[in-house]
């Protein structure tokens, strides 16, 4: 008698914890479609870690007085994409908008967890936006989000170390002047640049050097992967293995630690091969260099062609919804921001690098000397260089067609289990090779048909 | 008749009674103990039996995933890993730990208290941070590892892959060694001073007062520490994880340990139901372990 009824209030409490986790998963389905009326209030829920999105809230309401806008920064990329994930497999939670980055909007875009923006016209926008943002945020005949900045990959370099060293960067055109330019480099003490095996790197330098290693086919199902047999990716692994095995690089030092800032500050590493999004953090990051720094052109695997990459850079997307007016609002906000000539104004004066040709082009962007600093205050950071010129025309060379995996989130994260080569543990091909291998049954368990 | 009878159903009713006055007190802790505990164990073991697929959606997969985690190496290699750890970096801790109790309780020292704040306070520090100082000081450029390299003239690396595991076992030694010192300490602590003065008019040595009488009191306070020190040890996650981002070479894999490997599989991989599958049979090894440790303790301790 007296086993019963504790069994019963176990049983009880335990039913009544089941039925409450089962009404949390079905919650997505509860959001009533309502009518799309003009006067009635939209809130939107906005994820963000861009600083510059946030200063675009208070012109857009002024614009769109029904519509309320908040911005939440849940973490920088991959963090945000895990409370992306979580909010979107629970059902329930996730914003109306959200900051993804390039390589991750496929994987969204697939697993059909984002507006199609043609059907608000989006597909007008393909002369707007520079050739590679556009190609990105177009998947499977879609538009998945608009960009919002753009990272063409530049060489910065700290000048004063490469003029001890006696190179002239600006004079290195190809992948052979840079070897030979790391060398003289080193025997000045320092390192032309570091990499302890960074997966969106190794990813960008394989696009610049002409690599197409992923493919998604027609149906969206089938995947191609091929790093060991394309060539772009060949020529790079050899390349930047020989660079290892002869010391030439920093394969000690951790991109985007305290120790990485230091190095950039006391010029121990000259140079670095990265998006255009990169003067701000110079400046945070290396103060003490300030006036040191110019930027160029990245190296090439052919004088006569300059080739560039996208490294970085992110969209706003719209997460799939039900209710008319909600997207309708989410796209509004989206165009604002991405579009819109104030909306951008607005972020590039505060930092962005845009991803529009016309701003692109616009004489006072292109005449920038001077980064503002944390009071305000204008910093000749690249020695009165007009860094924006340099930029602009490395967004210029990007090569058009480069397609990231439907799942280039996880193949980011399982890089470095695999390519070991930095820490002196077997070649980058052979890295590659088996980090191909564990991509392909990856997919194949999340049901694509790969290769 | 109708006396007894009527005592009789008095008496069950009180019975009764009784029952739902202990459940009255009882259902705040029941509760929580449901919904904290029994529910998530219960969700973990419901979800490790289905596989979220990003084409084709969430299927039931019955034992696939229990089936794919007994023949995975990498997760047998993280078990492995953090098993090494444990034979290694458990014995020293405890002993340095022990000898700092010893050392405590010899009442020879000057500073007692001082010393014993000092040794405990590690514990105190979130193990995020302390892992985040060790890291800066481990840095072979600009550390302190970089200082006596610089001083001496050395090529120490300790974030080098094959000795790594070792500087994540100083770390944790470092944090915890108070805490079991502490545990011992308090152990030599409750040995009547008149067993002392007893082996002193015996004429015992100090050293005979360690091995006869305090080391058989520390026996007790091990099979604890021990048991506390296995489990940790083999969930073993927020020092790798955090070095992951500071250690070059990417020399910590996303399945160093198996916590870590939980960790990647359901944020880096999508692979939730998986990593379900894994805390279960981790639960389930440390339990054994931790089982077999505590009967032998105990066997030993009846002799």
């Amino acid at each position: 008698m007296k086993f019963n009824t504790v069994k019963k209030t176990i049983a009880m409490v335990g039913a009544v914890a089941m039925l409450g986790s089962l009404a949390a998963c079905g919650g997505s389905d509860a959001k009533s479609s309502s009518s799309s009326n003009s006067d009635e209030k939209v809130n939107l829920t906005v994820w963000a870690w861009d600083s510059t999105v946030p200063r675009t809230v208070e012109g857009f309401e002024k614009a769109n007085p029904n519509i309320k806008v908040k911005i939440d920064n849940v973490g920088t990329n991959t963090k945000e994409y895990q409370a992306l994930d979580n909010a979107l497999q629970a059902g329930s939670g996730a914003p109306d908008v959200a900051q993804v980055e390039y390589y991750a909007l496929p994987q969204y875009a697939i697993g059909e967890h984002l507006q199609d923006l043609t059907q608000y016209g989006a597909d007008k926008f393909s002369d707007f936006f520079t050739t590679g943002t556009w190609n990105s945020v177009n998947v499977q005949g879609g538009v998945f989000g608009l960009p919002i900045d753009s990272g063409p990959m530049a060489f910065y370099y700290n000048k004063e170390v490469f003029d001890k060293a006696g190179v002239d960067a600006t004079q290195i055109k190809t992948w052979d002047d840079f070897y030979e330019a790391a060398k003289k480099i080193k025997a000045v003490g320092s390192y032309i640049t570091s990499d302890s095996g960074d997966a969106g790197f190794y990813d960008s330098m394989v696009w610049a050097s002409g690599g197409h290693p992923f493919s998604i086919g027609s149906d969206g199902q089938s995947v191609k992967i091929d790093l060991t047999g394309d060539e772009g990716a060949k020529k790079w692994n050899e390349y930047w293995q020989k660079m290892i095995d002869e010391g030439l690089i920093d394969t000690k030092t951790v991109g985007w630690t305290d120790d990485w800032n230091r190095g950039l500050n006391d010029g121990s590493i000259a140079a670095l091969l990265t998006g255009a999004w990169m003067p701000y953090n110079l400046l945070s990051g290396a103060p003490d260099a300030t006036g040191k720094w110019r930027i160029t052109q990245m190296p090439s695997w052919d004088a006569s062609k300059p080739m560039n990459a996208e490294s970085g850079g992110s969209s706003l997307a719209v997460i799939k919804t039900d209710d008319a007016a909600k997207a309708e609002a989410a796209y509004k906000f989206v165009e604002y921001v991405a579009h819109n000539k104030d909306g951008i104004k607005v972020r590039v004066d505060g930092g962005a690098f845009p991803a529009d040709k016309e701003t692109l082009a616009d004489k006072d962007f292109l005449a920038m000397t001077a980064l503002k600093d944390k009071d305000g205050k204008d910093v000749e950071y690249f020695g009165g260089q007009k860094y924006n010129e340099e930029l602009a025309k490395a967004a210029e060379n990007v090569l058009p067609g480069y397609n990231f995996l439907p799942y280039e989130v996880y193949a980011r994260g399982k890089y470095g289990d695999f390519v070991t080569a930095f820490a002196g543990k077997g070649t980058i091909a052979d890295g590659v090779a088996a980090w191909q291998k564990d991509l392909v049954d990856y997919g194949t368990q999340q049901g694509f048909k790969v290769n | 008749m109708g006396v007894s009878t009527h005592t009789a159903r008095q008496g069950i009713q009180q019975r009764h009674r009784a029952d739902w006055r202990g459940w009255k007190f009882m259902w705040p802790f029941a509760l929580v103990f449901v919904f904290v505990f029994i529910v998530p164990i219960v969700y973990a073991i419901y979800i490790s039996f289905f596989q979220k697929r990003m084409i084709g959606g969430t299927v039931f997969a019955g034992l696939a995933n229990y089936q794919r985690l007994f023949a995975d190496p990498n997760f047998w290699g993280s078990v492995g890993r953090v098993a090494l750890f444990t034979i290694v970096q458990v014995p020293i801790m405890l002993a340095l730990s022990a000898l700092m109790a010893l050392a405590l309780d010899s009442m020879k020292l000057h500073g007692t208290k001082f010393f014993r704040i000092v040794t405990f306070l590690p514990y105190a520090v979130p193990a995020v941070v302390s892992t985040l100082i060790w890291g800066f000081m481990y840095g072979a450029r600009y550390g302190l590892v970089a200082s006596i390299n610089s001083t001496f003239g050395l090529n120490l690396d300790v974030m080098a892959p094959n000795v790594l595991l070792a500087s994540i076992g100083n770390i944790v030694t470092w944090e915890f060694v108070g805490y079991n010192m502490l545990i011992f300490y308090s152990a030599l602590s409750t040995i009547p001073h008149s067993l002392y003065e007893a082996a002193a008019i015996d004429g015992a040595t100090e050293w005979q007062i360690v091995r006869r009488i305090k080391m058989p009191e520390l026996r007790g306070s091990l099979a604890v520490t021990v048991i506390f020190s296995i489990i940790g040890s083999f969930q073993l996650f927020n020092e790798p994880s955090v070095m992951k981002s500071m250690v070059p070479g990417n020399a910590i894999s996303t399945y160093y340990t198996p916590n870590l490997y939980a960790y990647n599989l359901s944020f880096v991989g999508n692979q939730a139901n998986y990593a379900a599958a894994l805390a279960i049979v981790m639960a389930v090894i440390t339990m054994a372990i931790a089982y077999a440790v505590q009967l032998r303790s105990m066997r030993e301790q009846m002799k």
